[in-house]
């Protein structure tokens, strides 16, 4: 009896969005009297930081800094329609919404600032900062605080915008299956490293290390909260959850986290994340939605590095020291 | 975390000024000091409390209801039956036109799964509400049940969901989603190896920090305001609008702080009821799962099985796939039709393959309805897959990690569902893998690009 070690590798892609579409979100944005900017929407931050997102997205578009962006949403009495938030399409479907609608709103406030300065709206730029510039001469200057003031009380302008991104459904032809069922996909590579006790079927993931390529990291620390918590969940997934541990019977359910096990502070993987960006085309400044995706590939992989490991397949998840025990009880008998 | 920006150097560009920052996020303080305001933390006047009475039994015809020790007890305000429900018959993707509707939101003459929703009970606290349920007394004739989905799909199995009529869904395309892609028979008898193996998976739960619920209050210009935690506000909305027959305006939903989804607080279960007890009794309502409930009676993750046959050359090559998915969606549709499509869509994984044959079937059986959850449709897929690959991999002798650079799908190859490639960076993953994990592979597949060559 010995602790044994293995490794394994699991490669994979994940569709962005939901799938064959018919999947719409739309946003507004606008300016308040002294050009702070709303963004009203009905999408729902589930605790991964959505809010924050828009919040940055709409001021890449507008070209303010983010803490001038608030972000008002999940209210149906004025957030626009928004399909939910699933499917990995959060980011990419409310943040496209978001710069069309910041980009109308932005086309607006360089118009209201053209008629201050009395130059032509295509010869401005932003500064980043807060203010517009006459594109090479930036001493002629106006403050967007002054331009929102302008527009409320003397240009009577809406400084504001409508923003909406519609994926088209697509219907599966019934023969062949042809259908656009995403808009782009994310991809990821694992390798796993586990210890099994032969004696006990436990098993210890020592490290994981993930290659995640997600289009673009919008915030890169956000990106890295999610990552790291999604990889955890696919160790967990593979190694320890189960509403009903001996499907399809249905006795032996957890109903609590006493019962329903899941890796604790102490069963924590060596976790390393590594992101490649391939902006994808029709992505929020080349976004992709790796919500769903970051949890999938450390399944396999600990499934293929505890077969490593000790040279039985467990092809029934999850992977329980029982399974495990089982299997090389069989493989001895043999 | 590190960004390898070396890869796709030519397409990224570090042009921005929010957007890649890493900036704070405006909604952790309030978190980590617990001063963000959650659904539950809303508190009325005379809020009532919403108890389920849930079936005991897998499968069972209800002969009679009897209610009236439990509108006794001290506290209670309103007793519910199916009676009480104006559209009770439902089914939530309804919306995108994807019926039957086969689900009642309390129990009907019959039960379909041990949980069901059969009575709703509204006291003023919720121990109250807790012993009024278990003074309801429902008499049930246990008919035979059916857990296994091989089993379910037989002859003479018993009849899940009648709704359905047969204990699968039927798509257009008939029992499954079907995608057909070359020839699957003539790559299998092409191959110099033939391997298949079935693979499966148990429901899991979601395991959010915040449990499944709302507050509901009426408010005095004869609207209802919905404080909920749902993923998706105005498929909630809708829904909840459909079986209460009652018009969308007079509707107001606000979530949007919700603590944790991952696909568990999509399926519009605890609002349409807490809403129709605002109704009915004129006061606030609460409806907010147990742990108990939020493990055993909200949709799980589905068990799938997915049974995958490969043919394989000596040198490599993957010449044909054939996968046979099997989603259990429990008693009731929920999302399960759409995840075991969303599978048709995912197969045969990331990899250039000229002969597949994918079928995927959603299958009805007499336990807790499945539903999304985090990689719906792809996740179990994706163990399966990837399992498969280092088997064959190991059959034909060859490193796992290589093997995967030989069947890895690039820009503008052509995909089994007919769509090429685009935007590919499984190779890239690969490269960047084998360097972190210190796992060599042979030069040539570090030289490789997702690009397509000369383009």
């Amino acid at each position: 009896m010995a602790i044994r070690r293995g490794r394994g590798v699991a490669a994979i892609n994940y569709p962005t969005g939901m799938n064959l579409g018919g999947d719409p979100t739309q946003a507004l944005v606008h300016s308040t009297p002294t050009g702070n900017f709303m963004v009203t929407l009905s999408s729902v931050d589930l605790g991964q930081g959505m809010k924050q997102i828009m919040a940055q997205i709409c001021a890449e578009t507008i070209g303010v800094p983010t803490d001038r962006v608030v972000v008002d949403t999940a209210d149906t009495d004025t957030g626009p329609h928004c399909m939910g938030t699933f499917a990995s399409r959060g980011t990419h479907r409310a943040g496209n919404a978001v710069i069309q609608a910041a980009k109308e709103a932005r086309q607006v406030m360089l118009e209201v600032a053209a008629e201050e300065l009395e130059v032509n709206a295509s010869d401005l730029e932003t500064d980043g900062q807060g203010n517009i510039l006459v594109k090479g001469a930036p001493q002629k200057s106006i403050s967007i605080f002054d331009v929102a003031l302008s527009a409320h009380f003397k240009r009577g302008r809406s400084i504001s915008g409508r923003g909406m991104f519609l994926i088209p459904r697509s219907y599966p032809e019934k023969e062949t299956g042809a259908m656009k069922p995403s808009t782009c996909y994310a991809h990821a590579c694992t390798v796993a490293e586990v210890e099994v006790d032969d004696e006990t079927g436990e098993v210890t993931v020592l490290t994981v290390k993930n290659v995640f390529e997600i289009g673009r990291a919008l915030n890169p620390k956000m990106v890295e909260q999610q990552l790291v918590g999604g990889s955890w969940m696919g160790i967990s997934h593979a190694l320890y959850e189960t509403t009903e541990p001996y499907y399809p019977n249905r006795d032996h359910g957890g109903t609590d986290f006493n019962q329903y096990l899941m890796p604790g502070p102490g069963d924590l993987a060596e976790t390393e994340i590594i992101v490649l960006e391939r902006p994808s085309a029709d992505g929020p400044y080349g976004a992709k939605g790796p919500g769903e995706m970051c949890a999938n590939p450390q399944i396999p992989a600990v499934a293929n590095a505890v077969f490593d490991a000790v040279g039985v397949r467990i092809d029934t998840l999850p992977i329980t020291p029982e399974r495990i025990l089982r299997a090389l009880k069989a493989q001895a008998a043999n | 975390m590190e960004l390898r920006k070396n890869y796709f150097a030519d397409v990224r560009k570090d042009d921005l000024h929010e957007v890649g920052q890493p900036r704070p996020r405006s909604d952790s303080p309030g978190h980590v000091t617990g001063k963000t305001a959650f659904f539950a933390d809303r508190n009325f006047p005379g809020m009532l409390h919403l108890k389920m009475v849930r079936s005991p039994h897998h499968h069972a015809r209800i002969r009679s209801i009897d209610t009236s020790e439990a509108e006794k007890h001290p506290g209670v305000v309103k007793v519910l039956t199916a009676k009480d429900v104006p559209h009770n018959v439902y089914t939530i993707l309804i919306l995108i036109q994807i019926g039957p509707e086969d689900e009642t939101v309390l129990a009907d003459g019959k039960v379909r799964w041990k949980g069901e929703a059969v009575v709703a009970v509204l006291a003023e606290t919720e121990r109250a509400a807790q012993e009024a349920a278990a003074k309801v007394k429902v008499d049930y004739e246990v008919l035979p049940a059916v857990f296994d989905m091989e089993e379910a799909l037989k002859p003479g199995a018993p009849l899940v969901n009648e709704y359905h009529g047969r204990n699968y869904y039927l798509y257009d395309s008939g029992e499954c989603r079907k995608v057909r892609f070359g020839d699957v028979e003539a790559g299998f008898a092409g191959a110099d190896h033939i391997l298949e193996q079935s693979y499966q998976s148990s429901p899991i739960e979601h395991a959010p920090t915040e449990t499944t619920g709302c507050v509901v209050v009426p408010e005095g210009n004869d609207r209802f305001t919905c404080y909920t935690n749902t993923q998706a506000m105005f498929f909630t909305l809708d829904n909840a609008s459909i079986i209460l027959q009652m018009p969308g305006s007079k509707l107001h939903f606000v979530g949007g702080t919700v603590g944790g989804g991952f696909g568990g607080k999509v399926d519009v279960i605890v609002e349409p009821i807490a809403i129709l007890g605002a109704k009915l009794t004129g006061r606030p309502v609460s409806f907010i799962y147990s742990r108990e409930e939020e493990m055993q009676i909200s949709s799980p993750r589905a068990a799938e099985k997915v049974v995958i046959k490969d043919g394989v050359m000596k040198d490599g090559r993957i010449i044909a796939r054939k996968v046979t998915g099997y989603t259990d969606a429990g008693a009731y549709s929920r999302h399960s039709p759409y995840g075991a499509q969303k599978g048709a869509g995912h197969y045969p994984g990331p990899y250039t393959i000229p002969n597949v044959w994918i079928d995927t079937y959603c299958v009805y059986t007499n336990r807790t309805p499945s539903s999304a959850m985090r990689g719906f449709g792809v996740t179990i897929g994706d163990f399966a897959l990837e399992v498969q690959m280092d088997r064959l991999a190991r059959l034909i002798g060859m490193d796992p990690l290589e093997f995967r650079f030989i069947n890895a799908y690039r820009d503008g190859d052509m995909k089994a569902h007919r769509q090429p490639t685009e935007g590919a960076a499984l190779i890239e993953c690969m490269q960047e893998a084998s360097r972190a994990a210190n796992w060599p592979v042979a030069e040539k597949y570090m030289a490789m690009s997702s690009y397509v060559k000369g383009a």
